[in-house]
C-alpha cells in the first residue's frame, strides 16, 4: 500500500497565493461587476449575462473591435516581415554588429507616452520635422484631420517602436544556426532564396512564434501611443478596443458592461493566441 | 571525377603567422588519385577537418594551390568544384520530407524530375531509405538523419569527389558496419574519389585503399593498412596505429649500433652506414607488440634465473622483468621492464605466459630506427649508391 503524504501541496501553496493575488483575484474582482447592476454599496441587482448580451451588440465596440483587428494585422503583416530583413541585413561580427544591436534597442528602452508625443511633435504640420516636410514637399498631410494620415502615423509609429524586437528575437534565432548547414547547403548548390526558405526560416520558427505572439497581443491591447497621438481621432478613426473601454469603464462610469466586455477582450487575446500557437507549432507534425 | 592535387598547400587561420605552431595545415604536397578509396586519420585537432574543407572549397587556403585535374581551383566555390561532402553531424533540411531532401542537390542543379525520381530511389534502396522516403525529415532519429545527410552526398554521381567528415560518429556501432560495407559498395559501383575523414584506426583501415596519416598538421605517411602497420615511417604512425601502439624507446648511438641504459643493439651494417650519415638531434626505436619475440624457456622463469637466460639464449636475446599481463581474450598483453624501459609484447592465446622474467629479441626486419621521430630506411640510400 502506498501511503500518501499530503504535506507536498503546501509547497504548492506559494505559487497558489501569488497566482491568486496577481491574476485571480482581480478577474474574479471584473466577473463579479459582469453579472451585476451596481448603483451604490447598498443597492445592486444580479443581471445575470445580460451585460454580455448587451455588450455584444454593441456597434460602438464592434466598430473598434473591427478596427483592431485590422490594425493587429497591418502591424504584424509590417513588423514580422521587416523584422527578418533587418536581422538577415544586420552584420554578424566586429563592431558594426555591437553598434546595429545598440541602436536597434533603443526605440524599445522608451516609454509609450514618451514614444506618442515624440510622434505627436513629429508629425504636426507647423512644428513637426515630418509633418512640415510633407507639406512642403506638397503632400497633403495633417493626422489630426485626414483618417487614413492617421492610420499611417499610428501603424509607422508602432513599427519604429516595435520592429526592433522583432529584429533582434530573429537575429538571435540567426546566430544560433550552426555553421554546417550553411557549408551542407553550400554543396548542395542552394541558391540564397533556398537557404532562407529552408534552413533560416524553419531554424527562426521558435523565435518568429514568439515575436508574432508578443507583437499580437500588445498591438491588440494598444493604448497609450494612440491616445496621446490622436486620441482615437479624427473621430472615432483609431479609437482602439483599450480606449473604448476605457472611455465606457472610466468616462461613463458604466461598470457593468465595461467589465463584461473585458472579459469578451480578454477571450479574445486568449482564444487568437491559442490559435497562432497551435498553428505554428503544429505545422509540422501532419505529416 | 578527378584526380586531386594539393601544391605546397599550407593554412593558417592567423592574418600573420608567425612560427609553425599557428599553421593548422604545414606545408604539403599530395595527391589523391581518381577513383580511390582514402582515409584520412588522425587524432583530432591535427588539421584533418581544415584540410577537407580546403578541398571542397569551403575554405580557401593561406598557401598553395588545389588542383583538380591539373586546373587550378582555389577560386572556385564548392558549388563549382562540384564536390559533395557529408559532416560529422547530421544537416538535414527539417521541413522537407526524406524524398525533397534526397532530390534537394539533384534539383539545384536542374535535373529533370523523371531522373530525379529514379536517382533518389536508388539511393533510398542503398541506404535502406525506402519507408521513410514520405516522412517529415525533422521527426526522424540521428541515425536515420545521418543516413539522409549521407544520401543527399551520394545522390550526385557526376561529383569530383565525395568527402566524408567523420560521417559516423553519431551512428550505432552495428549500423556503422554496415553504413561503411555500403560505402565501399558504392564506391566500387560508381568509382567517385572518396576521402575519409575519421580518428579510428579500424574505420579507415576497412575503408580505405590507402591511408593517410596526419599528425601535427602533416601528412606523416601515405600507405596501405598494411604499410602503415608495418613499416611506419612516422613514431605517431607506430603509436596511433596497432592495440597497442609500438613499443619506442628513445636510444642513444654506440659502436655498431644503438643503446640505453646497459642494453646494446646491434644494427646492420647499412643501417649503421646510413646513421653516420644522418644529422639529427634525437634517437629512438621502435617495435610492435606483435613482432617482439619471446622466448620459451623452460626454467627461465625463476627469480635470480638471469643468468641462466643470459647463457641460454642466443646473444641478442634480453632478459625483461615481467610487470603485467593484460589477458584479452583472444590475446594477451605482456608488459615488460625492459632496462628501465616499458615493452610490451602481445602474446596468442597458445603461448606460454613468463611470470616473473622473459627473455625477449628484436628481429632486425621489425625493428625500426627513427631519427627525430622519421623512419631511417637503408633503400633509400642504396638507391642513392646506385643513382650515383
Amino acid at each position: 500500500m502506498k501511503v500518501h503524504n499530503n504535506k507536498a501541496w503546501w509547497l504548492v501553496l506559494p505559487v497558489f497565493l501569488l497566482v491568486a493575488f496577481s491574476a485571480v483575484v482581480p478577474m474574479m474582482t471584473v466577473v463579479n461587476y459582469s453579472v451585476q447592476d451596481i448603483f451604490d454599496s447598498s443597492s445592486r441587482f444580479f443581471v445575470g449575462v445580460d451585460w454580455f448580451k448587451q455588450v455584444l451588440r454593441d456597434s460602438r465596440l464592434h466598430d473598434s473591435l473591427l478596427r483592431q483587428f485590422i490594425y493587429s494585422g497591418c502591424v504584424l503583416l509590417i513588423e514580422i516581415p521587416l523584422g527578418i530583413a533587418i536581422a538577415l541585413t544586420m552584420p554578424t561580427k566586429g563592431r558594426w554588429a555591437s553598434a546595429c544591436l545598440i541602436v536597434m534597442a533603443i526605440p524599445l528602452l522608451i516609454p509609450w507616452n514618451v514614444v506618442g508625443t515624440i510622434w505627436q511633435i513629429f508629425g504636426r504640420a507647423d512644428i513637426g520635422l515630418l509633418g512640415w516636410t510633407l507639406n512642403a514637399l506638397g503632400i497633403s498631410y495633417n493626422y489630426a484631420s485626414n483618417t487614413t494620415d492617421a492610420w499611417v502615423t499610428v501603424l509607422v509609429m508602432d513599427v519604429w517602436h516595435w520592429t526592433s524586437l522583432v529584429a533582434l528575437l530573429c537575429y538571435s534565432g540567426l546566430r544560433a544556426i550552426p555553421d554546417v548547414y550553411y557549408q551542407a547547403a553550400r554543396i548542395d548548390r542552394a541558391s540564397s532564396w533556398a537557404v532562407f526558405r529552408y534552413i533560416q526560416l524553419p531554424k527562426l520558427k521558435s523565435v518568429l512564434l514568439i515575436a508574432v505572439m508578443l507583437r499580437f497581443m500588445d498591438s491588440f491591447m494598444i493604448y497609450t501611443e494612440p491616445f496621446v497621438l490622436t486620441g482615437g481621432g479624427p473621430g472615432n478613426a483609431t479609437t482602439f478596443l483599450s480606449q473604448t473601454l476605457t472611455k465606457m469603464a472610466v468616462g461613463q462610469f458604466d461598470l457593468g458592461p465595461a467589465a463584461a466586455f473585458s472579459l469578451v477582450y480578454f477571450l479574445i487575446i486568449l482564444l487568437v493566441s491559442w490559435l497562432f500557437y497551435t498553428a505554428m507549432t503544429h505545422s509540422d507534425k501532419n505529416s | 571525377m578527378a584526380e586531386i592535387r594539393l601544391q605546397n598547400l599550407a593554412h593558417s587561420y592567423s592574418r600573420t603567422p608567425s612560427s609553425a605552431a599557428e599553421y593548422a595545415i604545414r606545408e604539403m604536397n599530395h595527391t589523391w588519385e581518381q577513383g580511390g578509396a582514402y582515409a584520412l586519420l588522425g587524432p583530432s585537432g591535427c588539421g584533418k577537418s581544415t584540410l577537407l574543407n580546403i578541398i571542397s572549397g569551403l575554405l580557401s587556403p593561406s598557401h598553395g594551390q588545389v588542383l583538380f585535374d591539373s586546373r587550378v581551383v582555389n577560386d572556385l566555390t564548392p558549388q563549382m568544384r562540384n564536390i559533395a561532402q557529408v559532416f560529422q553531424f547530421p544537416v538535414v533540411y527539417d521541413t522537407m520530407t526524406v524524398f525533397d531532401n534526397l532530390a534537394f542537390p539533384l534539383r539545384n542543379q536542374g535535373m529533370a524530375e523523371p531522373q530525379v525520381l529514379s536517382k533518389v530511389h536508388e539511393i533510398a534502396e542503398v541506404l535502406d531509405l525506402h519507408p521513410l522516403l514520405t516522412k517529415k525529415a525533422s521527426n526522424l532519429s540521428a541515425d536515420e538523419k545521418q543516413k539522409v545527410s549521407m544520401g543527399r552526398g551520394l545522390v550526385r554521381d557526376d561529383v569530383s569527389a565525395i568527402l566524408f567528415d567523420e560521417p559516423l560518429t553519431v551512428i550505432d556501432p552495428h549500423l556503422k558496419w554496415k553504413l561503411r560495407r555500403k560505402l565501399k559498395q558504392i564506391h566500387e559501383q560508381f568509382n567517385i574519389t572518396m576521402i575519409y575523414v575519421t580518428h579510428d584506426q579500424l574505420e579507415a583501415s576497412t575503408f580505405a585503399d590507402k591511408i593517410a596519416v596526419m599528425y601535427g598538421g602533416q601528412i606523416v605517411q601515405f600507405g596501405t593498412p598494411r604499410e602503415l602497420f608495418e613499416r611506419p615511417s612516422h613514431t605517431f604512425v607506430g603509436y596511433f596505429i596497432g592495440s597497442p601502439g609500438m613499443n619506442l624507446i628513445e636510444v642513444e648511438r654506440c659502436a655498431d649500433g644503438v643503446c640505453f641504459a646497459n642494453t646494446r643493439l646491434s644494427l646492420g651494417a647499412a643501417l649503421n652506414q646510413r646513421l653516420d650519415s644522418l644529422d639529427y638531434q634525437q634517437l629512438k626505436i621502435g617495435i610492435r607488440p606483435e613482432f617482439v619475440h619471446l622466448w620459451d624457456l623452460p626454467g627461465s622463469d625463476l627469480p635470480g634465473a638471469e643468468s641462466l637466460v643470459e647463457v641460454a639464449a642466443d646473444s641478442d636475446a634480453f632478459s625483461a622483468e615481467v610487470v603485467h599481463v593484460e589477458d584479452l581474450g583472444t590475446y594477451k598483453i605482456l608488459s615488460l621492464n625492459l632496462d628501465g624501459q616499458p615493452l610490451k609484447v602481445r602474446l596468442q592465446e597458445d603461448q606460454v605466459v613468463p611470470r616473473h622474467r622473459a627473455s625477449v629479441s628484436f628481429s632486425a626486419q621489425w625493428l625500426m630506427v627513427y631519427a627525430d621521430d622519421f623512419l631511417v630506411t637503408v633503400d633509400a640510400q642504396e638507391a642513392r649508391h646506385e643513382s650515383a
